[in-house]
């Protein structure tokens, strides 16, 4: 046992072995939507923080993207004071028992650390986010749910439009400095994709709604059930209603085709329906949820990112035999989180490299019967700088499936933008936002993925909370 | 939350609410239609047109036919009792001009869609011809209501039990035949009769829109779920509909989409009319024994 009272030297923390979050028994995950990273224990908290070097330069800390203090969080950890560890983290982010597990470490704070440099292997950095998830849940576990002052009232008023992280994280922050926030969300319940589309089994739901519910003792009014663009304009929330300002953080919900034959056939789904229908609709509840899944045996899931994992990781759970992950690269070039392709893999799931879909296949009824697929070998690299995947001529081949789910991104939400002609966009269907988060139209600001494209929970956040400070200034005339 | 003001049976299978929703009840425009969520915890979210609105007392008014779980749970509801979530309003509103003679082909429960729609394209100084089909004279609903406005209203049924006994299709093509010629036909109804109608029109070159009534589930553009191929295209029809260009729809891969969870639906439903039986011999029981 390692004597934690006295200072360790370098060398004494590099010689601790990483450890490993316990999980669930994949035989047994397979078939439950229960959280499948169980997170450290006391006691490993404790170790895996002693791994810190405490690095005076912290080569962590920038590639963070809203740059927490994580030596200052870990040695708060390590000494055991995970409430003073919590109070670090919430300094930059505000929802750290998500993005604790949600974020991809690997690319961002872990692809730095000295720890995984010294030990030449990125997979043996400091595990900031697993620290991060557990002073969360720490607090979580034991103690009161604890709502961050706010100023006094300003009297100016705030229009959100939508609940992903980016409005949430906005929302805050415009609170606490005491205006008056409203959220408007199109759907039932609040949250984006966090709700919708990453799976209960990799972030249980109590935990986004413990976020909200926090919002809401802030004094931030959620109206769901709230399409602006359709339900009410833009401009009838400046105008009408008498809002000061408006942060649009309705991010990138629109689903992607592969507009191949066959992509219109019977049991053909986007993973946004796939997955809305199982997270948000509950259809893996059966017997109680309404909305129905459709009962595929074998999945064909087009796409290598995060939510090709989460599409396909689902389908397991959700009773198919054979799950097959179809990707025209390597498993090196998959954009997903490798520790969703890990317990993909130990779930079961099959990978199916270096293939790609060239056809759906159907039978009289229009049902898919199979996917026809087309080889791949990898060639020159592109303009991203991967090896860009050439297709063998003449390698057709048939895989059998009776369901396909095309899990190959998301473009902007178009809707919104649509009805509000006067916000400039890129190609893309992006918002174009200057620095501060501002767009083209007078008082609205914009952030996360509408912005950026698809990309990830904590960088929506930090877009939400970087246009909330030039809100803040705006409605304060100081800007 | 939104309160139910008032309700009525129009036939067997067809209900009307009038709902609280003053923002929808605003902003709707005729075509437009709504997601409806009984509640939030495990209910599905099903489209329905919104039949009329009436933006002072801020409500909305639904015609919805049971034909399944989530129709017959919203039937149940009663006057004062809440809809957890209602969306909307949702789609692209109908295009309203003044084209000259408008035939407006109303099937089943797509009469109830249809009417504002006929309301507007009269207000537009159309004349407005309605046809309105059922199986049954049992099942037909909105006459009264399409009287009142229609320059021109025709009655089928398919079993000849009120009006003429014929199909929606039949007066539609000598509508086609005479002269002056319709220069616009809206019709919504189930799919074959959509499907039907623009068969019907095809020859003569007549504008012809349908409302397609796919599945959906957030009714925003973010599933796909909803899409349909429409001449060489996928449309979403949430937001590129509900109305589309009848000549150009694939009816056929429509219908079967719109089978794809037939066969779960099926037991749902059993089972729903099983559970009604149960509470009403339940009901029945508690009377006879104090
Ligand atoms: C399946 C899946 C898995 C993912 N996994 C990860 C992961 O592991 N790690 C990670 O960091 N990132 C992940 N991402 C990406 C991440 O979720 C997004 O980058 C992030 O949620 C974007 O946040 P946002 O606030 O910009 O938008 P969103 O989370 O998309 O929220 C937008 C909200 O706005 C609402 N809305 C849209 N239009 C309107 C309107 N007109 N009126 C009212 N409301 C509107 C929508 O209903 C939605 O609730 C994943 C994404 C998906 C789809
Ligand atoms: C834009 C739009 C507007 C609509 N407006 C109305 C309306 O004003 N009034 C109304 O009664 N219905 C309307 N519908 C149809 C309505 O949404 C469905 O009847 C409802 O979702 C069925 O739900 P359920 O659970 O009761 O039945 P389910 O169990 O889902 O279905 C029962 C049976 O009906 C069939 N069915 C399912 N969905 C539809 C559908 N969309 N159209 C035809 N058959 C279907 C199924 O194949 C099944 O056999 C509309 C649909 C759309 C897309
Ligand atoms: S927020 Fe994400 S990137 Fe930043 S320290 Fe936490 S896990 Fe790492
Ligand atoms: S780089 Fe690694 S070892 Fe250094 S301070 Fe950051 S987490 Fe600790
Ligand atoms: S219902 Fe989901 S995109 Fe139309």
């Amino acid at each position: 046992m390692i004597d934690t009272t006295k200072k360790l030297t370098p060398k004494e923390r590099l010689a601790i072995p990483p450890q490993e979050m316990p999980a669930q028994d994949p035989i047994a995950r397979r078939r439950n939507m229960e959280e499948v990273a169980l997170g450290y224990s006391e006691e490993q908290a404790r170790l895996e923080a002693l791994r810190c070097l405490q690095c005076k330069n912290a080569p962590c800390i920038p590639s963070c993207p809203v740059r927490i203090d994580i030596p200052g969080f870990i040695a708060q950890i390590a000494e055991g004071n995970y409430k003073e560890a919590l109070t670090i983290l919430r300094e930059s982010n505000l929802f750290p028992a998500i993005c604790g597990r949600v974020c991809p470490q690997e690319v961002q704070c872990q692809s730095t650390c000295t720890v995984g440099r010294s030990l030449k292997d990125i997979d043996k950095a400091v595990s900031i986010g697993r620290l991060e998830r557990f002073a969360a849940d720490w607090e979580r576990l034991h103690g009161e749910l604890e709502v961050p002052p706010v100023k006094p009232s300003t009297g100016k008023r705030v229009a959100i439009i939508g609940s992903g992280p980016a409005g949430l994280a906005a929302a805050a922050d415009l609170a606490k400095e005491g205006h008056q926030v409203t959220i408007f969300e199109a759907f039932h319940k609040p949250g984006g994709v966090m709700i919708y589309g990453i799976p209960e089994f990799r972030l249980p739901k109590a935990i986004v709604q413990r976020e909200i519910e926090i919002l809401e003792r802030m004094g931030v009014k959620i109206i769901t059930n709230f399409l602006v663009g359709r339900t009410r304009s833009l401009r009838d929330l400046l105008e009408k209603d008498g809002f000061d300002a408006i942060f649009i953080g309705s991010g990138a919900g629109l689903p992607k085709f592969m507009g191949i034959p066959g992509e219109n056939l019977v049991g053909v789904f986007s993973a946004n329906e796939y997955l809305t229908r199982a997270n948000l609709m509950k259809a893996y509840e059966k017997g109680k949820a309404d909305t129905p899944i459709y009962p595929a045996k074998r999945v064909a899931v087009l796409g290598g990112g995060n939510v090709a994992m989460d599409a396909a990781r689902m389908a397991v759970r959700l009773g198919a035999e054979e799950v097959f992950v179809i990707y025209r690269r390597t498993e090196k070039e998959m954009p997903a989180r490798v520790e969703e392709v890990a317990h993909a893999k130990e779930e079961g799931v099959i990978f199916r490299f270096l293939e790609n879909a060239k056809r759906i296949l159907g039978d009289e009824k229009s049902r898919v019967i199979g996917i026809e697929c087309l080889s791949y070998q990898l060639g020159e690299p592109d303009a991203s700088g991967r090896r860009r995947p050439v297709e063998i001529p003449g390698s057709e081949h048939v895989i059998e499936v009776d369901s396909v789910i095309v899990a190959i991104g998301n473009e902007s939400h178009p809707l919104l933008l649509q009805t509000n002609p006067e916000i400039a966009v890129d190609k893309h269907g992006h918002i174009i936002t200057d620095e501060t988060g501002k767009t083209s139209m007078d008082r609205v600001y914009a952030g996360g993925d509408i912005v950026l494209g698809s990309a990830t929970v904590i960088l929506a956040m930090g877009q939400g909370r970087r246009a909330a400070a030039s809100i803040h200034n705006f409605l304060m005339g100081n800007s | 939350m939104h309160r139910i003001v008032s309700k009525k049976q129009l036939s067997e299978e067809v209900f009307r609410i009038t709902v609280e929703a003053p923002y929808i009840a605003e902003a709707r425009k005729p075509g437009q239609f709504v997601i409806v969520q009984r509640n939030s915890d495990y209910a599905e979210r099903i489209p329905l047109t919104i039949a009329d609105a009436d933006p002072i007392r801020g409500t909305i008014t639904l015609i919805f036919q049971t034909v399944g779980k989530s129709t017959h749970k919203l039937a149940e509801l009663e006057v004062g009792q809440y809809i957890q979530n209602i969306l909307g309003p949702l789609g692209r509103p109908t295009h309203i001009e003044r084209f000259g003679r408008v035939v407006c082909v109303g099937g089943g429960i797509g009469a109830a869609p249809m009417y504002p729609i006929a309301q507007a394209m009269k207000q537009a100084g159309n004349h407005l011809i309605v046809i309105l089909g059922a199986r049954t004279k049992e099942l037909l609903i909105m006459e009264e209501e399409m009287r009142a406005i229609a320059d021109e209203l025709i009655v089928v049924t398919d079993d000849g039990s009120y009006g003429r006994k014929a199909l929606v299709t039949e007066p539609l093509k000598e509508l086609c035949q005479a002269s002056p010629r319709p220069d616009c036909v809206v019709a919504i109804g189930p799919p074959i009769m959509m499907k039907f109608c623009a068969e019907t029109t095809r020859p003569f070159g007549i504008k012809t829109i349908v409302s397609l009534n796919t599945i959906m589930i957030d009714g925003t553009g973010m599933c796909g779920g909803c899409r349909v191929t429409v001449g060489e295209e996928t449309k979403f029809v949430c937001v590129d509909g509900p109305e589309f260009d009848g000549h150009l729809v694939d009816f056929n891969n429509m219908m079967l989409r719109l089978s794809a969870y037939k066969e779960i639906e099926q037991k749902a439903h059993e089972e729903c009319h099983l559970e009604m039986k149960l509470k009403e011999m339940n009901s029945a029981k508690g009377k006879g024994n104090p």
